[in-house]
């Protein structure tokens, strides 16, 4: 269940890929994303699967770890699948009583499978070769410029450090609550919808009353060690965007003006 | 009401990468009103041992019979191991909820279906055993209360659940060494009245030696040791091999009896020390 | 030696549902450098209160806390004061901010400004003199509760304190666990000479103290070496504290008309006078 979903895993190979810097993955992730929506036939689509499957090759991560990232997913893919090829209007291919199939419908409904396909692909990408450290720094990176503009980019990228790594120690947590409770008769497992959530009380209390305590230990224990926000703050590691990372992003801003080139022909 | 282990083994993760063997092959036999100190480091198998003990974790492989019925069978109900065996988990005021001190206690009983009446009669008499007053305390929340006290409400909660079998898991964690003389004198006391099966689960030689019948040492998933404190001392080496000790004053007996071999030295208290010592201080005048 | 904590009639009160409470009453003390002094006392005894105002995360209601000739009051000076004296908590963790070893133990000097191949070096250091550095790639959560303590201490080490002060930190380990943390502090104030303030209510960590330090009340009642200290059984007893087994016997065979000293903190001290008796 919770260990199948791969979106947010690290996956070290020391490949090419997990060597770029973040903020040249996180760059080329949204490029993909763009390109996606960019993309308006078979040939747009074919090359962005290319490129992502070609980026796949060269991270050295197992093909079936990509697959498995898109398998918890895969109900949200039939679905968009299905509500494409009955709701879009255009020529009518097949009549099942009040639901018509339609030509365009189908298209729409493969493209939109296979854009969401590729989307969860590109992104389980990005966090399967880069550290959630790394990430985190990157984004702070990245939204350093717009400080000005008032967007708290160390605190955002602090509180993801902080969330990654509370996150076991919480479920952890939450699994020794829950026994002392059904140890106590408590029942998670059965009745209807309202008597469970009901039945989530006695786990969801004591459960944020923890965390309430951890973060105000926490705080105190950040401000014992001279935390006092990001201001004349080094790091130990300091990203470098090296000659490898500047060819990155050049070959995926000619894919993106590929791309742009088809829409256009289209 | 006495336990019967038959051959447990549990696994964690099986046929994963991060399988790993909890319990390897445990045998164990402990009767009615046995009061069982449970010993051991931390990863060896000692909670998972507890939790397999009301159905918490079921065995990879093995039976667990609670006088004679056997709870690893799968038509044996949830509810009916929960009505015989008590838990009570490290910090066990971490799972605390109610707004008030009666609320939490009676969250136990009233999961069994008991009858207002009696959820309110056994609030009370749980309350009375850890020692907290029902009347000053029932309407307080639990959570402006003190830190022995929190402790105590949680015991009381799985207390009035009225279990045959009661479990406690390191209930001294964490407690100063008042707090802890208070709970185990509580435990103790509690024994004594109900006379029923309790095992009490400890890193501290001190506190156990004192207290229980037989000591059970884990180690690695399986029983170390087993037998009473006199016995168990005898294995000083084996003890320490797994990070374990004996208490001062047997150490100190133990050195006294390479001095004098006429010294008894299944010695766990000061008390027996101090008589010991006068003995053999006038023997030696004597002589 | 010099002085590294000086406290001036430190008072401190706070409100709690519109009751004043007196946390600390009148404590004087000094601390010189390279010593190792333990603070016991029992739950609400004040001695957490104490050790948050080393290290100026509370301020003193009344008189002064000074840290290595800086009044942690002057507020220039908060960083500076907790760089000197750093702290590690009871809980191991609620203290360690980062998902990896290393950036943990980063963490305090990249707050402190220092430049990155310094911090490399400095990161190194602390976790070596933890017995830690093997672990430095490791997720915290998947250590041992004494290795997530020796963690935080390398957290501090990296600051260079010179001095340390552990608020109960030992309180949730295992015996293992208190047996590394213990000797890692004991180590780190023997061979990098860091004066340790050490709080806890294990009396076992204090008898090889330089000084024990007993507070009841907010206020410090017994002061000395630990045998000075020990030797007091019934009035430790009375506060509900804990002495050695030796020591506990030795006051009682004392009752009984023996003839031994008092301040036996030790079996083999213990063997060695029993023997010596006429």
């Amino acid at each position: 269940m919770l260990k199948d979903i791969t979106i947010g895993q690290h996956y070290p190979t020391g490949s090419l890929i997990h060597k770029l810097d973040a903020r040249t993955k996180i760059i080329g992730t949204f490029a993909i994303i763009v390109s996606l929506f960019i993309g308006v036939n078979a040939p747009s689509y074919g090359l962005v699967a290319l490129f992502i499957f070609l980026c796949v090759h060269i991270s050295k991560i197992p093909k079936k770890f990509i697959v498995k990232g898109i398998k918890p997913l895969r109900i949200i893919i039939i679905l968009t699948f299905l509500i494409n090829i009955f709701m879009t209007q255009g020529e009518v291919l097949y009549n099942l009583g009040p639901l018509v199939i339609t030509r365009e419908g189908v298209r729409q409904g493969v493209f939109m499978a296979i854009r969401l396909a590729l989307l969860v692909m590109g992104t389980s990408l990005l966090t399967l070769t880069t550290s959630p450290i790394a990430l985190t720094d990157g984004i702070e990176n990245l939204l350093k410029p717009f400080k000005k503009i008032g967007v708290p980019a160390h605190e955002l990228a602090m509180m993801m450090t902080i969330a990654l790594r509370f996150i076991p120690t919480l479920l952890e947590e939450t699994d020794k609550i829950m026994k002392a409770q059904m140890a106590r008769g408590a029942d998670f497992e059965s009745g209807n919808i309202i008597s469970r959530a009901k039945g989530l009380v006695p786990l969801m209390v004591p459960l944020f009353i923890s965390a309430f305590r951890r973060a105000d230990e926490l705080a105190m224990a950040m401000e014992a060690r001279c935390y006092r926000g990001g201001d004349n703050r080094t790091r130990m590691k300091q990203a470098r965007m090296l000659k490898i990372d500047y060819l990155s992003l050049l070959a995926i801003a000619l894919l993106l003006a590929v791309l742009v080139l088809l829409r256009m022909l289209a | 009401m006495s336990i019967k282990i038959e051959n447990l083994t549990h696994i964690y993760n099986p046929k994963s990468p991060f399988e790993s063997k909890a319990l390897d092959n445990v045998n164990l036999h402990i009767e009615a009103g046995e009061f069982i100190g449970l010993i051991g480091h931390t990863g060896s198998g000692k909670s998972t041992l507890t939790q397999h003990l009301n159905g918490l974790l079921k065995p990879t492989s093995g039976k667990i019979f609670i006088n004679d019925m056997d709870i690893t069978d799968k038509t044996v109900k949830m509810s009916e191991i929960r009505k015989k065996v008590g838990l009570v988990f490290q910090y066990p005021e971490h799972q605390l909820f109610e707004e008030t001190v009666f609320k939490d206690i009676s969250y136990g009983p009233t999961n069994l279906g008991l009858s207002e009446e009696e959820v309110l009669a056994r609030v009370k008499e749980s309350m009375k055993l850890v020692k907290l007053s029902f009347d000053d305390l029932k309407d307080r929340s639990p959570f402006e209360l003190s830190g022995g006290q929190r402790r105590r409400v949680a015991i009381a909660g799985v207390l009035a659940m009225n279990p045959e079998v009661l479990i406690l898991d390191e209930p001294t964690a964490g407690l100063d060494p008042k707090g802890r003389d208070d709970i185990l004198e509580q435990i103790k006391h509690l024994h004594n009245q109900m006379g029923n099966t309790v095992i009490l689960v400890s890193h501290s030689m001190e506190d156990i030696a004192k207290l229980v019948d037989r000591i059970i040492v884990m180690d690695k998933g399986s029983v170390a040791l087993s037998g009473t404190a006199a016995e168990v001392f005898k294995h000083v080496e084996k003890l320490e091999s797994i990070g374990l000790g004996i208490p001062q004053i047997s150490y100190l007996m133990k050195r006294l009896k390479e001095v004098d071999p006429d010294f008894k030295d299944e010695i766990f208290t000061v008390e027996e020390a101090k008589e010991e010592i006068i003995k053999w201080i006038r023997r030696r005048k004597n002589a | 030696m010099g002085q590294m904590i000086t406290t001036n009639n430190l008072m401190y009160h706070y409100k709690n549902n519109e009751k004043e409470v007196l946390a600390l009453k009148d404590v004087s003390l000094h601390v010189k450098e390279g010593e190792f002094v333990v603070i016991i006392g029992h739950n609400g005894s004040g001695k957490s209160t104490f050790a948050k105002h080393l290290n100026a995360l509370l301020m003193p209601s009344s008189g002064d806390v000074i840290v290595k000739g800086l009044n942690t009051k002057d507020e220039n000076k908060v960083w500076e004061v907790r760089q000197i004296a750093g702290m590690v908590f009871q809980n191991p963790d609620n203290q360690i901010v980062a998902t990896i070893v290393e950036e943990d133990v980063a963490f305090g000097p990249e707050n402190l400004g220092i430049p990155s191949e310094e911090i490399v070096r400095r990161v190194e250091e602390a976790l070596k003199s933890v017995d830690m550095l093997d672990f430095r790639h490791k997720a915290p959560h998947l250590l041992s509760g004494g290795q997530k303590q020796r963690i935080a201490i390398a957290g501090v080490i990296a600051m260079r304190p010179d001095c340390l002060i552990l608020d109960e930190p030992t309180a949730m380990l295992d015996p293992s666990g208190r047996r590394e943390v213990i000797n890692t502090i004991k180590r780190l104030n023997k061979e990098e000479n860091i004066t340790v303030i050490h709080i806890t209510h294990f009396m076992e960590e204090a008898v090889d103290a330089d000084r024990v330090i007993v507070m009841e009340d907010g206020e410090v009642i017994l002061e000395g070496t630990p045998g000075e200290v020990f030797s007091q059984v019934d009035k430790l007893k009375s506060l509900g504290l804990d002495v050695p087994q030796v020591t506990d016997l030795a006051n009682l065979l004392i009752k009984e008309g023996i003839d031994i000293p008092s301040d036996i903190l030790t079996v083999d001290e213990m063997v060695m006078k029993l023997c010596q008796l006429k």
